[in-house]
């Protein structure tokens, strides 16, 4: 089972590395990962994708707390979040095949961002599910490339 | 603005947080620091392998409550404390390690003797810093000091640059040690006490466990005055022993795979086990499924990722064991005044039953010198009032099995990691901790020679512990296991005669005593308490002796095995 944790940390060198140890030493799996300072320049957020039951997380949240650098940690329900990944797609394309391609681009909203001879480059922004969805469209003109950020989400509403 | 190096900072730090004393070995990414430490009245002992300046500070921490340092150099100085890191660490030892680093300007390069110890350490340490900044120094080491001695306290590393100990920073620098994420719970929840109290109540079966936590915390006394209200027998892990007096009748003593049968059976016949700075490592456990079948628990802890962790908690309640115990006899009291609580004369009836049953024992009309009738002799002739460290193997099951421990900090083993080699280095801490006691060292012969060079400081510093020696010409704990399980296929476990340890400590410019019979075991013991020197006394024990009861790896701790 996946779950969407967001740790707040204290923007400083070795900070990641100590919590993606964390993982690795307590043999848990990180299924995607993303950081980047907040509003405040001082702290980062750090959004963690974790497979695993729902024992194993609580004790996951409880031994990220113990480390210094963590201010505060969210489980994200999925319920009532807004999740979104970037993922970045090079894909063959050529006179034939660019006019559908393009097609299928706009019907997901997504962009085209490169256009060579042979290939586009397209970028998509959403949930998982829509991206994986694109990706399974285009895989029959071969994907040449495929590169994503980890996972962001934000919870819905006032909450914070 | 009068301006210091970065080393007499350091020195100036480790000054306001009291510590008079440091364990070390210089290096040339330390020589700054050293220097420094040469015109301060910080006493400084210089071990002869870093490890054991580790140990020695994790001996001093165990013996005094106080925050042990210890010094190294960067690169191989670094490494060699780390296992004297891991194993503070997985007994929740205040120490705080300083180590030397290359210049800033070199770290990432290979430079020489360089090594990335603060990436070595993490996952073996409480936390780490490496020192970039001047100004960050002394926030660093109040930190550091901070974070290793409260909560669940641990081994802090501070990594710091030879470049910084020479830069200068000014002496009146101020310093903010504001700690964001860190913020231990003290201060147990006061509905989760009442509904704790209000279920030992009600149980007619209770049982307290209680751990290593009890005894950093100071909640021993409390302990005791709410078992003996509260009437309620007490078992102890090996780290919570001292936290309850095995004098006592409430005392079950140590349960676990070498614990007392009757420990380990009221653990499987009682039907709520107060916990109490304990963790449910899986040598007391035993297979897990099958561990206190009829039993709840209530957690008393300051860390919460141990409730929970190995067994089914009912109710938690995270927070300092002194503090909460304190609250939760006092809603018990009101319990007993509104007779609210079950007469429990049946179940202590049962234990002592069970105490009287399955008694600890060896077999004391043997000719030969049994290593448990040498601790239970130390325990005769020391009144129970020495320090007691210990190696690691059958040497330190017996001598948790047969001293009687009745105050904190009385005990002083590796408890997690189970490190050969920690005795001797810790009692030499201990001693230097606490110069009025008698410190011995009941150590085993394959232990002693992983850190033998250690008499060394011992003599030259006028430390003088005691080393007990129960000397079977074994790795006896791996022997037994080979004879038990790997039918006795002795495969490196045998190192009879290799060393003569009375020229051994001799050389060093120590005491050494032989004892081959019996008889003799009551005068060396006399003879080692009253010589004014370091002493090692060489028993030559029953060599295929055995520690029992055990209870085989992965078995339940119901089903134990006996000596016949
Ligand atoms: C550093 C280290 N290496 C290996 C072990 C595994 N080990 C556990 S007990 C033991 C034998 C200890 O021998 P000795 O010190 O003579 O004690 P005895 O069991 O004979 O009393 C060994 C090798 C260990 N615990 N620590
Ligand atoms: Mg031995």
């Amino acid at each position: 089972m996946n779950h969407i944790i967001s740790v707040l940390v204290e923007n400083k060198a070795g900070v990641l590395a100590k919590i993606s140890g964390l993982f690795s030493r307590r043999g848990y799996n990180i299924e995607s990962l993303a950081v980047g300072p907040t509003d405040d320049e001082r702290i980062s957020r750090i959004t963690l994708v974790v497979d695993a039951d729902e024992r194993s997380v609580e004790q996951i949240i409880k031994q990220l707390y113990k480390l210094i650098n963590v201010i505060k940690i969210q489980k994200l329900e999925p319920s009532n979040i807004v999740e979104r990944e970037l993922v970045l797609i090079k894909v063959n394309a050529d006179s034939k095949t660019r006019g559908e391609i393009v097609e299928i681009v706009n019907v997901f909203r997504a962009n085209i961002v490169d256009v060579a001879k042979k290939t586009l480059i397209i970028e998509i922004t959403g949930s998982s599910q829509k991206v994986k969805a694109l990706q399974d469209l285009l895989r029959p003109f071969g994907i040449l490339e495929l590169v994503r950020t980890g996972k962001i989400a934000c919870t819905r509403g006032s909450k914070y | 603005m009068s301006k210091i190096t970065g080393a007499q900072m350091i020195i100036k730090c480790l000054k306001e947080e009291g510590v008079d004393v440091a364990f070390g070995y210089p290096g040339g990414k330390v020589i700054p620091l050293y220097d420094a430490l040469f015109d301060s009245d910080i006493r400084h002992i210089l071990v002869r392998h870093e490890q054991c300046a580790a140990h020695a500070a994790d001996g001093y921490a165990r013996a005094t409550g106080k925050t042990g340092v210890c010094i190294a150099t960067s690169g191989p100085g670094a490494t060699n404390l780390v296992t004297g890191i891991a194993n503070a660490n997985m007994d929740s030892i205040p120490i705080v390690a300083i180590t030397g680093q290359v210049e800033r300007s070199q770290i990432g390069t290979d430079a020489f003797q360089e090594a990335d110890i603060t990436g070595i350490v993490t996952p073996v340490t409480k936390h780490t810093y490496l020192v970039k900044d001047i100004k960050e120094l002394p926030v660093a080491i109040k930190q550091a000091f901070l974070i290793a001695s409260t909560g669940r306290p641990g081994p802090v590393l501070i990594d710091i640059p030879v470049d910084i100990q020479t830069e200068l920073i000014d002496e009146n620098i101020k310093v903010d040690i504001n700690l964001t994420g860190y913020k231990p719970t003290v201060k147990g929840h006061l509905k989760q006490i009442k509904d704790a109290a209000k279920k030992i109540a009600r149980s007619k079966k209770p049982v307290i466990f209680s751990g290593g936590g009890v005894i950093i915390s100071g909640a021993s006394e409390i302990l005791q005055e709410f078992a003996r209200t509260a009437r309620i027998p007490v078992i102890t892990s090996l780290m919570g022993k001292g936290s309850f007096p095995e004098t006592d009748p409430l005392s079950l003593g140590m349960a676990g795979m070498h614990g007392t049968k009757y420990a380990n059976l009221a653990f499987t016949e009682c039907d709520l086990i107060i916990a109490v700075g304990v963790r449910f490592d899986d040598r007391i456990t035993g297979k897990l499924s099958e561990f206190a079948p009829g039993a709840e628990v209530i957690h008393i802890d300051i860390d919460p990722a141990e409730i929970g962790k190995n067994i089914k908690v009912l109710i938690p309640i995270v927070g300092d064991a002194k503090t909460i115990l304190t609250d939760l006899k006092e809603e018990y009291d009101k319990c007993i005044e509104k007779k609210e609580t079950q007469d429990r004369e049946e179940w202590l009836a049962r234990v002592k039953k069970l105490k009287e049953d399955f008694p600890l024992t060896y077999d004391r009309k043997s000719n030969k010198i049994k290593p448990a009738y040498v601790v239970e002799k130390i325990y005769e002739l020391t009144g129970g009032d020495a320090i007691i460290c210990t190696e690691v193997g059958q040497n330190q099951m017996w001598a948790a099995q047969f001293y009687k421990y009745t105050k904190p900090r009385t005990l002083i083993s590796s408890g997690g990691l189970g490190t050969m080699g920690f005795g001797l280095p810790a009692s030499i801490g201990a001693k230097v901790g606490r110069p009025d006691k008698t410190v011995i060292d009941i150590a085993g012969d394959g232990s002693i020679q992983m850190v033998s060079q250690e008499f060394a400081t011992a003599v030259s510093n006028k430390i003088n512990i005691k080393v007990m020696l129960l000397n079977n010409g074994y790795l006896g704990m791996v022997r037994q296991w080979q004879e038990f399980f790997w039918n006795k296929r002795y495969s490196n476990t045998c190192i009879k005669e290799s060393v003569d340890f009375v020229k051994l400590i001799e050389a060093y410019g120590g005491v050494g005593l032989r004892v081959t019979k019996k008889e003799e075991v009551e005068d060396a013991i006399k003879k080692a308490l009253s010589i004014d020197n370091v002493v090692l006394v060489d028993f030559h024990v029953d060599c295929e002796e055995n520690v029992y009861p055990m209870v085989a790896p992965g078995a339940s701790i119901s089903n134990m095995l006996e000596s016949v």
